[in-house]
């Protein structure tokens, strides 16, 4: 009944399909969010489809979850480590679904149209329009946003961290590698 | 001791290796964000130099910060669908949501005739679509860039000792900036028409109208009054111009027709500071008819920014720089005032009552 030491196919395939989306996200609003140059229009056009799609694959990645439970963590890690690992898991998951949700949700607010693709496809609204909702909606897309890229930045190093430091294989059970060259 | 050192360093080296992903990506975000380009103009600073001419005035917008909101709505004509596939140009009726303004942050600035008046308009089709237009009673825009737009805000800074622009800093950016001087001129002689309600309002920004067949065109637009002479009587006043506007639109409907002015060969689309040849084509789109005023207090153009930006199919931005700065400064400032307490604006209901009490008795 033991579990396989490294992530499914699918679950590989969908993580780091979601570290290339993610990472483009969060550097295009970042760099959006504060500029006023010639590409404004152009990358918030992207970052709605984009937006969308994370939260779209978000939904597959927890459903996929169900039938690919991901291995155990080893068993000699401390407690508190192992505790840390899955809170931080859930906070990326619940981070990788409410941005989205409330990018959506302040732009419905703020009685903006929603363009998903090109001008024509427009998304409904998910709140009636009232400004005030908007303007603190909109800050908090910032917060979890930064939050997000916190949690990224804690995430990558705690994988190194596993690699380089204690020398276990959980880094190389998202990476695939082989788990043992003998093998 | 000594056998330990490799061991040590090496473990040096494996937490430096730990630490790389975490601190690449920070740094990538860091050039993002622009943290390390303190000169980049943002949407921060350009409200920090609008914010430097006319003050801090919370819950305003950050420029055109004095309004009142009106409603109406505009009827296509279906003569400009020839070059646009936009539903708001055929022959049909959809309900707008407006605001006439005054250019400036100063929401409780006087009414004095020679400002810059504007005009901010929601067209509201059945499907969710919109087109938001944000127009001015102005031939061009003083600028070509953001960056010039930010450097003119700095110019004309009130120096703290006079309360004034310093002449010099303004002579500055003027021989900093001289093919900006056929705008200012076209400014300086612009005709000042006598209120809000018989002004024209202009893009000043070029668009790019598609047709059916992908057929691009490049237009400016403006908001052109059917009645330019009115019979009302001058008032004087703080709000004189509202006031105005709020008798005007008491005795009838106004009304106003869009006309585009299609890019001649010699016309530059990209600069808001050009004017165009007067040779050329215009098509008239239909006709905006306003019909109700309210204060900002109560209407509902408050909850609204007039992001150029926001438009349906058929109808698109030219590659002109400043329409894309107005979109995301628009942006910031509707965040940043939708989160301040909300002020009591210069015209209040009370405003608007007691004019339209005067013409009654």
């Amino acid at each position: 009944m033991s579990r396989p030491d490294v992530f499914s196919g699918p679950s590989r395939l969908l993580h780091w399909l979601m570290v290339v989306l993610i990472l483009t996200m969060l550097f295009v609003g970042v760099f959006m969010a504060s500029g006023a140059g010639p590409h404004y229009h152009m990358l918030v056009s992207f970052h709605r489809p984009l937006g969308i799609a994370i939260l779209l694959l978000a939904i597959v990645r927890l459903i996929n979850r169900r039938f690919n439970p991901p291995p155990a963590l080893p068993a000699d890690l401390p407690r508190v480590m192992s505790l840390v690992a899955k809170a931080s898991h859930w906070a990326l998951y619940v981070l990788m679904i409410t941005l989205p949700l409330v990018g959506w949700a302040m732009l419905s607010a703020g009685g903006y149209p929603i363009p998903l693709w090109g001008q024509s496809l427009l998304l409904p609204p998910i709140l009636p329009h009232d400004a005030t909702v908007w303007g603190w909606l909109r800050l908090t897309h910032t917060v979890l946003a930064f939050g997000l890229f916190g949690l990224i930045m804690a995430h990558a190093g705690a994988a190194l961290f596993h690699f380089l430091i204690r020398g276990d294989r959980v880094m190389q059970s998202m990476t695939g590698m082989p788990s043992d060259p003998a093998e | 001791m000594p056998q330990k050192l490799p061991h040590s360093s090496g473990r040096v080296l494996r937490w430096l290796g730990v630490a790389s992903l975490p601190c690449l990506l920070a740094a990538g975000f860091a050039v993002s964000g622009g943290w390390l380009s303190p000169h980049r103009v943002t949407q921060n600073t350009l409200i920090a130099a609008l914010q430097g001419v006319d003050g801090k005035h919370p819950g305003f917008r950050r420029n055109h910060a004095k309004g009142v909101c009106v409603t109406g709505w505009f009827e296509g004509n279906g003569t400009a669908s020839a070059l646009s596939t936009s539903s708001f140009l055929e022959a049909r009726r959809v309900p707008v949501i407006g605001r006439f303004a005054l250019a400036g942050g100063m929401p409780y600035q006087g009414d004095a005739p020679g400002k810059v008046r504007s005009l901010g308009l929601s067209l509201r089709g059945a499907d969710g679509q919109e087109w938001r237009m944000g127009i001015n009673d102005i031939p061009v825009f003083p600028v070509r860039t953001p960056e010039e737009f930010q450097a003119l805000q700095l110019a004309v800074r009130p120096n703290p000792a006079t309360g004034k622009p310093d002449p010099a800093q303004v002579q500055a950016f003027r021989a900093a900036h001289p093919w900006l001087a056929s705008a200012g001129a076209a400014l300086a002689k612009r005709p000042i028409t006598s209120g809000f309600e018989n002004d024209t309002y202009r893009s000043l920004d070029s668009f790019l109208l598609q047709d059916a067949k992908g057929h691009v065109t490049a237009v400016r637009y403006a908001m052109v009054p059917e009645e330019t002479d009115v019979t009302i009587p001058a008032l004087s006043g703080e709000n004189a111009l509202f006031e105005r506007l709020a008798n005007a639109i008491a005795a009838h409907p106004l009304r106003w027709t869009l006309v585009f002015t299609v890019a001649g060969p010699g016309d530059v689309i990209d600069d808001p500071s050009r004017e165009w040849s007067g040779q050329d084509r215009q098509i008239e789109g239909g006709i905006l008819t306003i019909d109700r005023i309210e204060s900002e207090e109560t209407g509902s153009c408050t909850g609204i920014t007039y992001d150029p930006l926001i438009l349906p199919p058929g109808v698109s931005a030219s590659g002109d720089p400043v329409l894309q700065a107005r979109s995301a400064a628009y942006m910031r400032s509707f965040a940043e005032r939708s989160r301040e307490p909300r002020p009591v604006p210069a015209v209040t209901p009370a405003t608007l009552e007691t004019k339209s009490q005067d013409k009654a008795s």
